[in-house]
């Protein structure tokens, strides 16, 4: 509980939130408390009347093939790009965290691609693995003896580019956020370790791992957020959800089905799909830090 | 000694090798935009830069409208960035300095809206704008971004740190609580403000779902969407060289803001981290 350090104002305080609670509740609570409604209603076409319908929109969902066929892509796809880019983005944030020369140099270097958005990563990509002319699928069949990569047509391919491309463009954001979270790491802790003569690997996974968990919760909520939500445009650039439904994640059915198809009944119901998944990890996630902030002291 | 040296050299060696490999889709995109039509589909793909690289800058720039679009991207990226650093600070102030009725509510429900990204709320967002008739304009644009969990919390977080003699000498001489927090508060916050204005900028610019399903008209795209038509155009063979000189378009402001703030963003984050 914060000291009041400014006795005696009474007003000025909800005056001072007013504007920030007005923008939350107009476009964030009501919205989504509507979303949440609507996915028990369906309606005709243009919304002329509608009907409640209970859990049908949901059952209809759950028993589309397609549809769980997108929960399954988008969990492969969220998996890819949280494992791989952490892991990644925590050995290089290591590397660059030794007392070596040009460090400034390397970190601008290696954080730029926080800068990119997923629809320029996904154009960029597109065109390195163009089919026939990209450099990608040019050296697989100069390697290969000629086998011919064409991720438009092959599913599992389309897939694993995407979540690579995906991955790519968020390595600058995560690198950022180890460096500093390995930063606050005590060095007296790792020298204590070095007496008692435990090796480098030891010591990372003994010390430094722990000390960062607070970073690494941080960084799995906002990459699963971005997985599941923010990679829209580049999907949208490089497959619009294809080949056939290979890269049709929950977040681009969802838009197909609100924006095009008109289904506002099946769509509110993804909405609030893509919200539980939200929340288990948001609640993970919280577990997680508060647990080891007790941990650590 | 030897075996630190060489460690040394070791890391540097991957550092680099790293630094290459990331740089290389980017690098690609670059020599492509400076080719010709004919160049960029050139078997092998050819790895030496052309001279056509204005040629296509003016291409792309007209072919997608791109002056409009770079200008809407911009000014909606600088507004809601400057609104949000204002609602932010505002809001951090109030929680950290003043005890009141419903904070415990309010604070906590701040939080939770983190979990309300767009796709929860889409259609009835969209729904308000329509009612609003804010459907293909600035405001559409804008308003449903104001909100900032982000912000809120980092400038708490750091607000909470000011000692509070600072506070109590200002209010022993009577200066007003808003004179302490625009003349004491926000300038020793200038690293958090520089930091969130990168992360705000960035995200703002990088909008796709949103401008897509709210504008309706060419001259009120963004570059993002820009970037879409590009690529749509083609019906048989990508123009690759323009596409690039697009993309390259596209990635700057956000690339130079970025490097512009980017002793700010670390100190930012690196506080942000601590604890």
């Amino acid at each position: 509980m914060p000291e009041d350090r400014f006795p005696g104002h009474r007003f000025l305080p909800y005056l001072l939130i007013l504007p920030s609670v007005a923008v939350i509740i107009t476009f964030l609570i009501v919205p989504f408390i509507q979303s949440v409604q609507e996915s028990f209603y369906t309606s005709t076409a243009f919304g002329t009347k509608t009907i409640f319908v209970g859990f049908r929109n949901y059952a209809r969902l759950f028993a589309s093939p397609d549809y769980r066929q997108s929960i399954i892509t988008t969990l492969i796809f969220a998996s890819f790009v949280i494992v791989v880019g952490l892991s990644v983005s925590l050995a290089i944030a290591y590397l660059l965290n030794q007392k070596i020369k040009g460090r400034g140099f390397y970190q601008v270097a290696l954080i730029w691609t926080y800068a990119l958005s997923p629809a320029v990563a996904g154009t960029i990509w597109a065109l390195m693995f163009a089919p026939a002319t990209g450099i990608v699928p040019y050296i697989v069949n100069r390697l290969t003896g000629g086998y011919v990569l064409n991720w438009m047509t092959n599913g599992q391919l389309a897939l694993f580019v995407v979540s690579a491309a995906a991955t790519w463009k968020m390595l600058g954001y995560n690198i950022v956020f180890f460096l500093a979270g390995l930063q606050n790491v005590p060095g007296e802790l790792l020298e204590a370790a070095r007496v008692d003569g435990a090796g480098g690997w030891r010591t990372f996974w003994k010390i430094t791992f722990p000390m960062l968990s607070p970073t690494t919760t941080f960084l799995l909520f906002v990459n699963m957020l971005y997985s599941v939500f923010q990679v829209f445009g580049l999907i949208d650039i490089m497959t619009r959800g294809g080949p056939g439904n290979a890269t049709n994640i929950l977040v681009y059915n969802l838009y197909r089905d609100a924006f095009i198809h008109l289904d506002s009944g099946s769509a509110s119901a993804q909405s609030f799909i893509i919200f539980i998944v939200i929340s288990i990890a948001a609640v993970v996630q919280l577990r997680v830090a508060t647990r080891k902030a007790v941990y650590a002291r | 000694m030897i075996t630190r040296t060489r460690t040394k050299l070791l890391i540097h060696a991957i550092l680099i090798i790293l630094v290459a490999v990331i740089a290389f889709p980017v690098i690609y995109a670059l020599i492509t935009s400076t080719l010709t039509f004919q160049q960029a589909y050139s078997y092998p793909p050819r790895l030496i830069p052309g001279t056509h690289l204005w040629q296509n800058i003016v291409e792309a720039w007209h072919r997608a409208n791109f002056g409009r679009l770079f200008f809407n991207s911009t000014l909606i990226s600088l507004v809601v960035s400057f609104v949000k650093i204002v609602l932010s600070l505002l809001a951090a102030f109030a929680y950290t300095h003043f005890r009141f009725r419903g904070r415990s509510i309010l604070f906590p429900m701040t939080m939770v809206t983190q979990m309300l990204p767009l796709p929860v709320r889409i259609l009835p967002t969209y729904q308000l704008m329509a009612s609003f008739h804010w459907i293909n304009s600035y405001y559409a644009l804008m308003f449903p971004f104001f909100a900032s969990t982000t912000g809120i919390l980092l400038f708490r977080q750091f607000f909470m740190t000011v000692p509070r003699d600072l506070s109590d000498a200002a209010r022993v001489d009577g200066t007003s609580p808003m004179r302490y927090f625009l003349q004491i508060l926000v300038p020793i916050s200038k690293t958090n403000i520089a930091a969130l204005f990168v992360i705000e900028f960035i995200f703002i610019w990088s909008q796709y779902l949103w401008p897509l399903i709210v504008t309706t008209t060419a001259d009120m795209r963004v570059v993002q969407i820009g970037l879409k038509m590009l690529l749509a155009s083609e019906q048989i063979a990508p123009e690759w060289n323009i596409i690039m000189a697009g993309t390259i378009i596209a990635m700057l402001p956000p690339l130079v803001v970025l490097i512009l703030f980017r002793k700010s963003f670390a100190e930012g984050i690196a506080m942000q981290s601590e604890k």
